[in-house]
C-alpha cells in the first residue's frame, strides 16, 4: 500500500525535490535566521539555525558514507550499514532503542544517496523528551553493535527488496540509466542479490569505522535551542565517533559516456523512458544558468516546455520532467516520462525535438523572465518550515557552500542571461554523450 | 496536478496522529458567505507565505457506474481555462507570482491549492473564484487530457501490482457502496468518457454552497474574509443534486480474492469493515481503533514489526492502518510482504495470531502511553507545516466534521483505555467483516518458469 498522498505528479514531484535539493537553500528569512557554523572538538563541522517559535528540535548528521565509498563487488553495503545503525548499540537492544525514541514521541529518520549517509532526529525541545531522544541518537551513532541477528535479517530484507525492484520497470530503467552514465565510477553502483549476498557482518563494521568518522561528519541543527545547547549537542553526538585514518581515498573522475540507446523489454503497459548524462557538481560555476534554464526546459511545474509539448499538447504522458541532481562529482541531468508502449517512439522523438531545440536556442526572453519570476518570487516557499531549512543547511554544510549562499540566491538568479544559459547547456549537455533507456514494450 | 489522493495505510499516522492542536498558535476562524461558501482561516505568521485551498465536497463516491473517474477527470479539466483566463494561463500566472499549485481527488472530495508568497494571495482567490463558475470544458481540450488521465491510470494502477491489490479489495469488500470504484476510474469508463460527462459533473457540484475555502499562513483573517467576499461573493448558489444514502449491505462471511501480476514476492492485504467517526463526543470505537493501529504499527517497536519482522521474520514488511474520518464507511487494514520462502498464508496466520493476542491479553499501559506520547508530539510537529494544517482542516470538514472538532478528537484519543482497545479489536476484527486479497507474483517473462524470472532482466 503506502499509496501516494503527495499531490504532484510523480515526475513533477521528483523534479521538485531535485530542484529543491539543487537550489541548496534559500532564505527569505535569511537575515532573521542566520546559519551559525563552527567545528566541534571531534572535528565534525556544525551548522546551526536558531528558531524558537515551535518547541521542537531537528538534528541531522551526515557522513561521507553514501554509495560512492562502497566497493563494487559489495554494492548495498552503504545502505545496509545505514539500516543497521539503529539496530542495537553497545548498551541497548534494538527494541529498547526504538522504544526510547517512541516513548518521548520522537522520530528517527535518515537517508542514503550516492554521496551522503545521514541520520536525522525530530524531537520536542522540552528537557525530558529532548534529553532522552538525543542520548539515544548519540548511542546509536557512536556505539552501534551491529548484532548478528539483525545483520542477517536486514541483509535478507535488502535482498528481497532488490529482487522486487528488479521486477519494476521504473527501477529497472533507473538502475540501467546510472550504469550507462557512470560506467566504472561508483555512482554507477546499485545493489544486486549477488553483491548483497557477499556482504559479511565484518564488512558492515569496517564500513562504519572507515566512513562514519568525526572528521567527515556534518551536523545540522535547527529549532528551539540556543548556541550553548547546540554546542553541547554537537559534542554529545560526535565526540565518540570513530576517527579518520588519513583522508578518504580519492575517487575516479566521472567519464562522459558515449551516446547510446538501451532497450529492455518488460510486460508493463507503459514504457519508462530516461534520457541524460553526467552534468553538474554542487559547486559548478554554471549552477545558476543551469538551474534557471532547466526550469524552462522541464523543471517548472505545469509551465515547462516538456510539460507543454509532451503532456499538454499531445497527452503522451502523465508525468514528464527534467532535473539536474548536483553531487560532489557531476551528478545526472535526467529527463523522464512514461507513456503507453504503442506511442513510446513518437513520445521519445518529441522529447528529443524539445531538448535539441532548447540546446540550440536556449530560452526565449519571455521564458527567462517567467523563470526568474517564479524562482525569485517563490524563494520564501523554499524555507518556510524547519524541515525544509534543515535539508538546505545540511546540503550547505556537507558540500561546504558559502554560508551566504542563500542570501545570494535571488541575486544570482536575477543575473542569469539567455546567452549564459545557452553556453552552460552547451558545455554540460553534449548530445554525443546523451544516454537513452527505454524499459517496456508489453507482453511478448 | 491531478492526482487521486487515495487514503491508505499510514493514513492512520497522518490522519490520527496529526490531529489536534492544543498548543497551536493561531485560532481558527470561520465565516459563511451569503451564497453558502464557507471560509476558514488560520493565522500562522512564522514565514511570509500562505496556502490557499478550495475543497469541493464531491469525490468519487458521488459518481455512478459507467462514468467512474469523472470527479478526477474534471479536476484535470479545471486547469484548461475559463472565459476570462485562457488554457495554460492559469498556471502561468501562479508560476509568475512565485507560486506552486496542484490539486487532488479522493473518494470524498476534490481539492485545489496554491502555496504562494503572501502578497500573491488576492490573485489566488481571483483565479479560483473564476474557475468555480466560468470553466470551459471543451471537446478539444478533453480529447487530450483524457489521454493524460489514462496514462496516469497505467502509471499508478495498471503497472503497480499493489495498487491492483487495493483496487481489488475495494471492489470485493463493497458490493453496493460507491467506495467499490477506484478514484481514478475503471479504464473502460475512461475510454468511453465524454467531455459532456465532465461538464455535467462541473455543473452539478461546483457551486459555492458545496465548497470550503481554507487559508493558512501569514494573513489577517479579516482581510481574507474581505477578499473572499470580493471574489467569491458574487457567485450564485445553486441547489445540489440529492445525495442518497448508500448503505452497504451487511457482509455475511469472509471474502477472498487473488490478483496475479509481475512481481517477486507475494503481498497480503486484509481489510475489516470498521466504524468511522460520526459523533465526536459519543463515539468511542474510532478512537480505540486509532490507538489500536498505533499499538500495532505506530512506531518501530510496535507489535507487528517487532513480532513479525524482527522476531519471527515471517515478513519483510508489515503495516496497520485505519482512518477515522470519512464520508462513507470505514476500514481497518493489515498488510504485509512475506519474507523470501514464506507464503502469504503464513503471514496471514502470523497477523491473526497478533490479533488474537490483542483480544486475549489486551494492551499494556506502556504501549498505550507510547502511542499517546506520539499523538502529543505530533501536535507540536504539525505546526512546522502550514500545508499540513490546511489539509487537516479540509479533511475534517469534508468528512462532515468541523475544524472545531480537531482538538476534541485529540483529547478523546488521549483518553482511550486499554480495555477499549481490547473491546474494539474483539468487536471489529471478525471474519464475517473481512476481505483478504493476495498478490500471486508472476514472472516478468510469461514463457519462463517462475525461478528463472527471479533477478533476471529481460
Amino acid at each position: 500500500m503506502r499509496e501516494e498522498t503527495g499531490v504532484r505528479s510523480i515526475g513533477e514531484h521528483l523534479a521538485f525535490l531535485a530542484a529543491a535539493a539543487l537550489m541548496g537553500m534559500a532564505a527569505a528569512a535569511q537575515a532573521a535566521l542566520p546559519i551559525q557554523h563552527w567545528t566541534a572538538s571531534s572535528g565534525a563541522r556544525v551548522y546551526f539555525v536558531e528558531s524558537r517559535s515551535i518547541p521542537m528540535l531537528d538534528v541531522n548528521v551526515d557522513f561521507d558514507a553514501g554509495g560512492r565509498r562502497v566497493p563494487a563487488d559489495k554494492a548495498g553495503l552503504g545502505g545496509l550499514t545505514h539500516a543497521l545503525i539503529k539496530a542495537g548499540s553497545a548498551g541497548r537492544s534494538e527494541e529498547e532503542i526504538s522504544r526510547r525514541i517512541a516513548d518521548v514521541g520522537a522520530q528517527l529518520g535518515g537517508s542514503v544517496d550516492r554521496d551522503r549517509a545521514g541520520i536525522s532526529l525530530r524531537t520536542l525541545s522540552s528537557e525530558r523528551e529532548r534529553t532522552q531522544a538525543l542520548a539515544t541518537l548519540a548511542e546509536i551513532l557512536q556505539a552501534p553493535a551491529f548484532p548478528e541477528g539483525a545483520f542477517a535479517r536486514e541483509k535478507a530484507r535488502l535482498i528481497d527488496a532488490v529482487k522486487e525492484e528488479e521486477t519494476k520497470p521504473d527501477s529497472i530503467a533507473s538502475k540501467a540509466f546510472y550504469r550507462l552514465l557512470y560506467g566504472e565510477h561508483p555512482y554507477a553502483l546499485t545493489p544486486t542479490p549477488e553483491t548483497v549476498g557477499r556482504i559479511q557482518r565484518a564488512d558492515v563494521e569496517g564500513y562504519y569505522r572507515a566512513n562514519y568518522v568525526a572528521e567527515r561528519a556534518v551536523v545540522a541543527i535547527i529549532g528551539d535551542a540556543d548556541r550553548a545547547l547546540a554546542e553541547r549537542i554537537a559534542e554529545q553526538l560526535t565526540a565518540g565517533l570513530p576517527r579518520a585514518q588519513g583522508t578518504a581515498p580519492p575517487l575516479p573522475a566521472v567519464v562522459q559516456p558515449r551516446s547510446e540507446t538501451l532497450r529492455v523489454s518488460h510486460p508493463a503497459t507503459q514504457s519508462h523512458i530516461l534520457l541524460g548524462l553526467p552534468a553538474m557538481t554542487r559547486s559548478d560555476p554554471d549552477y545558476f544558468p543551469l538551474l534557471v534554464g532547466n526550469y524552462v526546459l522541464g523543471g517548472g511545474g505545469f509551465v515547462s516546455r516538456l510539460y507543454m509539448e509532451v503532456r499538454e499538447k499531445r497527452g503522451y504522458a502523465y508525468s514528464v520532467y527534467s532535473y539536474l541532481l548536483p553531487l560532489a562529482q557531476p551528478g545526472p541531468f535526467q529527463i523522464g516520462l512514461q507513456t503507453k508502449n504503442e506511442q513510446a517512439e513518437e513520445a521519445l522523438a518529441r522529447v528529443r525535438t524539445v531538448l535539441d531545440g532548447f540546446l540550440a536556442q536556449g530560452p526565449s526572453a519571455a521564458e527567462l523572465k517567467a523563470a526568474k519570476q517564479n524562482l525569485m518570487g517563490g524563494f520564501a516557499l523554499r524555507i518556510d518550515s524547519n524541515r525544509k531549512l534543515l535539508d538546505y543547511v545540511a546540503v550547505i554544510g556537507y558540500y561546504q557552500l558559502p554560508l551566504t549562499w542563500l542570501d545570494d540566491f535571488t541575486a544570482k538568479v536575477e543575473k542569469v542571461s539567455v546567452a549564459e544559459i545557452r553556453a552552460a547547456f552547451a558545455r554540460h549537455l553534449r548530445p554525443e554523450n546523451l544516454v537513452t533507456v527505454v524499459v517496456g514494450g508489453g507482453k511478448k | 496536478m491531478r492526482i487521486p489522493m487515495f487514503r491508505f495505510f499510514f493514513a492512520l499516522l497522518a490522519a490520527v496522529l496529526a490531529v489536534g492542536a492544543a498548543a497551536a498558535p493561531g485560532a481558527v476562524v470561520e465565516r459563511k458567505l451569503a451564497n453558502g461558501l464557507r471560509v476558514i482561516v488560520k493565522e500562522d505568521h512564522r514565514a511570509p507565505t500562505v496556502v490557499h485551498m478550495v475543497w469541493y465536497r464531491a469525490g468519487s463516491m458521488d459518481e455512478v457506474s459507467g462514468t467512474s473517474g469523472v470527479a478526477h477527470v474534471l479536476e484535470h479539466m479545471m486547469f484548461k481555462g475559463t472565459k476570462k483566463v485562457k488554457g495554460g494561463e492559469f498556471s502561468r500566472r501562479i508560476a509568475a507570482a512565485g507560486g506552486r499549485e496542484n490539486a487532488f481527488t479522493n473518494r470524498d472530495y476534490t481539492a485545489y491549492f496554491q502555496q504562494v508568497p503572501k502578497a500573491a494571495l488576492p490573485l489566488m482567490l481571483e483565479l479560483e473564484a473564476d474557475r468555480m463558475s466560468n470553466l470551459l470544458v471543451t471537446a478539444d481540450e478533453f480529447s487530450r487530457e483524457i489521454k493524460v488521465v489514462m496514462e496516469e491510470r497505467r502509471l499508478r494502477t495498471e503497472d503497480q501490482p499493489r495498487a491492483l491489490v487495493s483496487e481489488a479489495l475495494n471492489a470485493e469488500a463493497y458490493f453496493a457502496h460507491p467506495y467499490r470504484r477506484p478514484v481514478i476510474g475503471w479504464m473502460n469508463d475512461l475510454e468511453n468518457m465524454s467531455y459532456l460527462d465532465a461538464r455535467d459533473w462541473y455543473a452539478h457540484w461546483y457551486v459555492p454552497n458545496n465548497a470550503i475555502v481554507v487559508v493558512v499562513g501569514d494573513v489577517k483573517a479579516d482581510e481574507v474574509f474581505a477578499l473572499a467576499q470580493k471574489y467569491y461573493g458574487g457567485i450564485k448558489a445553486r441547489a445540489l443534486p440529492v445525495r442518497k444514502s448508500q448503505i452497504e449491505p451487511e457482509q455475511r462471511g469472509v471474502r477472498r480474492v487473488v490478483v496475479k501480476a509481475p512481481a517477486e514476492l507475494p503481498y497480503l492485504l486484509m481489510g475489516w469493515k470498521c466504524p468511522v467517526l460520526r459523533d465526536v463526543d459519543k463515539d468511542w470505537q474510532p478512537y480505540a481503533l486509532e490507538v489500536l493501529a498505533g499499538v500495532l504499527d505506530g512506531n518501530e517497536s510496535a507489535r507487528l514489526n517487532q513480532s513479525l519482522v524482527r522476531n519471527s521474520r515471517i515478513a519483510s514488511e508489515v503495516g496497520a492502518s485505519y482512518d477515522a474520518t470519512a464520508r462513507g464507511p470505514g476500514m481497518c487494514y493489515l498488510e504485509g510482504t512475506p519474507s523470501q520462502g514464506k507464503s502469504a498464508a503464513e503471514l496471514e496466520t502470523g497477523l491473526r495470531a497478533e490479533l488474537a493476542r490483542l483480544v486475549q491479553d489486551g494492551v499494556t499501559e506502556d504501549e498505550l502511553a507510547r502511542v499517546k506520547a506520539q499523538v502529543v508530539a505530533s501536535q507540536v510537529f504539525k505546526r512546522d507545516s502550514i500545508f499540513g494544517q490546511a489539509m487537516e482542516i479540509g479533511q475534517f470538514e469534508t468528512a462532515g466534521l468541523s475544524h472545531k472538532d480537531i482538538d476534541r478528537v485529540l483529547e478523546h484519543v488521549k483518553g482511550v483505555t486499554a480495555e477499549q482497545v481490547r473491546a474494539a479489536a474483539k468487536a471489529f476484527f471478525v471474519d464475517d467483516a473481512l476481505t483478504v486479497v493476495v498478490l500471486e507474483p508472476q514472472p516478468l517473462d510469461q514463457k519462463q518458469p517462475r525461478p528463472a524470472a527471479s533477478g533476471a532482466r529481460h
